[in-house]
This record gives C-alpha cells, structure tokens and sequence, in this order.
C-alpha cells in the first residue's frame, strides 16, 4: 500500500482525513461582525414583537365575582380566592374592622405566591425575600421590580365583591 | 494600508459591540416596562432599536468593504 501514498511526512490518516481544527474553528473579523450584526437585528425583532403585542392589546373585561361575606373574615385575617380566573389566585386581608384589600398573589417577580405577615402587617414573598406594602401593593423591600396588581372590591349587601384588577400587567 | 484597515476593522467591531450592550438593555427595560403595563413605551423602544440596528448594519457593510479593498 505505500507505492500509492503521497511522499509526505505526515502520517498516513492525515492524508486521509485532511480536517485541521485550528482551521475549524477559526472566525474571522467579518464572520464575528456578522454574528454581531444578526443579534443586533435579533434585539430590534424583540422590540417590534413587544411593538405588535402593545398594538393588539385589547383592554380585558373583569366579571364581576362575589369573594367573601363581610363577617367571613376576622380582623388581621385572610382569605384565599381566584380572580379574574380560577388559575389567577389572589389574597384578601381585613386590616380594620371597616377595611379590606385584595392582591393578586403571583409575586411580580417570578410568581411565588405571596402571604400576609401579620406581625409586621406586609405581603411577603419567601422565594427570594420579596416584600410589599399592605396598604397598595407597592414593593417595600427586594428583587420584584413592580407592585402587586390590585383586585378593586365593592361591598355589596353582606358581600365584598371583586370588580376588577388593577395595575395587571400585560 | 493593511494596517490601517485592520484598525478601521477593529474599531467598527468595538463601536457595533457597545451599541449591540445598549440595544440588549433597551429591550430589557422595554419589556420590563411593557409587563408592569406601561405600553406607550413600545413606540419609542422599536423606533430607537431599529436607529441602533441600522448603526450595526451601517458598520457591518464598511467591515465588509474594507475587507474586500483590502483582499
């Protein structure tokens, strides 16, 4: 078999199989600028989904859904429901005697459920120590970057009535 | 000459690496923003991605005719 065999040092499976990795694997200036560019236009993509979702957003409609009885809950307590959807829990807290908030529970972060601490009065989210005002949602301490949608309630005869969310994101 | 448009080269890259960081930052802030319901910021954050996406085209294309010139 060496009568067919190139003279050359090399040995015989590197004539067989000229693949050279060091030239495989390199990128020249204009590849990289390339694959720079593409992100790039990868980016402005993103932006013009986020441009046709803001377009075709249409304002939802909340049902109008009866959440508890006013007596139901104890002054300091709690009650867990679903709004607007039954896999959109939210929690209802009485905080004096004439007076009762609601938020969603999905924390504005990564979605752990939030609990209500009672003795420091604030909404906590143990995932990642995330903490949030009773009084309106908004972020007190923590990574979540925007408060808790809340659920807007009515009384109505002997009930609290939710109506709508507010400051749901998209 | 080949020196000098390796240089141009070189700074085309560098200018288009800092305007591709500050496009990744302006759709995360957009899509920050979009999610918490602010949906007016929609307009301007495409307007200027698609100005900072032309910059990269712009430089791309001068890499590619520096390169050719130079070959």
């Amino acid at each position: 078999m060496k009568w067919f065999r190139k003279p050359s040092s090399a040995p015989l499976w590197q004539d067989e199989f000229p693949v050279f990795t060091a030239e495989e694997r390199y990128v020249s200036r204009r590849q990289f600028t390339k694959f720079l560019t593409l992100t790039s236009l990868a980016m402005f993509a993103g932006n013009l989904w986020i441009l046709m979702r803001s377009i075709l957003h249409r304002a939802p409609s909340y049902p109008r859904q009866a959440v508890a009885a006013l007596d139901e809950v104890a002054v300091g307590g709690l009650k867990i429901f679903a709004y607007p959807t039954v896999n959109d829990p939210c929690i209802l807290v009485r905080t004096a005697d004439d007076s009762y908030v609601a938020y969603s529970q999905k924390c504005t972060h990564l979605s752990c459920a939030v609990y209500y601490e009672t003795e420091t009065k604030r909404l906590a989210c143990p995932c990642h120590q995330g903490y949030f005002s009773i009084a309106d949602g908004s972020v007190l301490q923590g990574p979540p970057q925007r408060p808790l949608p809340r659920v807007a309630l009515e009384k109505r005869g002997g009930e609290l009535v939710a109506v709508r969310l507010e400051g749901e994101g998209v | 000459m080949k020196k000098g448009g390796l240089t141009a080269i070189d700074g085309a890259m560098v200018l288009i690496v800092l305007l591709l960081i500050v496009q990744i930052w302006l759709l995360s802030a957009t899509l920050e923003s979009f999610l918490a319901g602010h949906r007016e910021v929609a307009v301007p954050g495409a307007i200027v991605s698609g100005i900072l996406f032309a910059a990269c085209l712009a430089l791309y294309l001068f890499v590619v005719r520096i390169d050719s010139e130079m070959r």
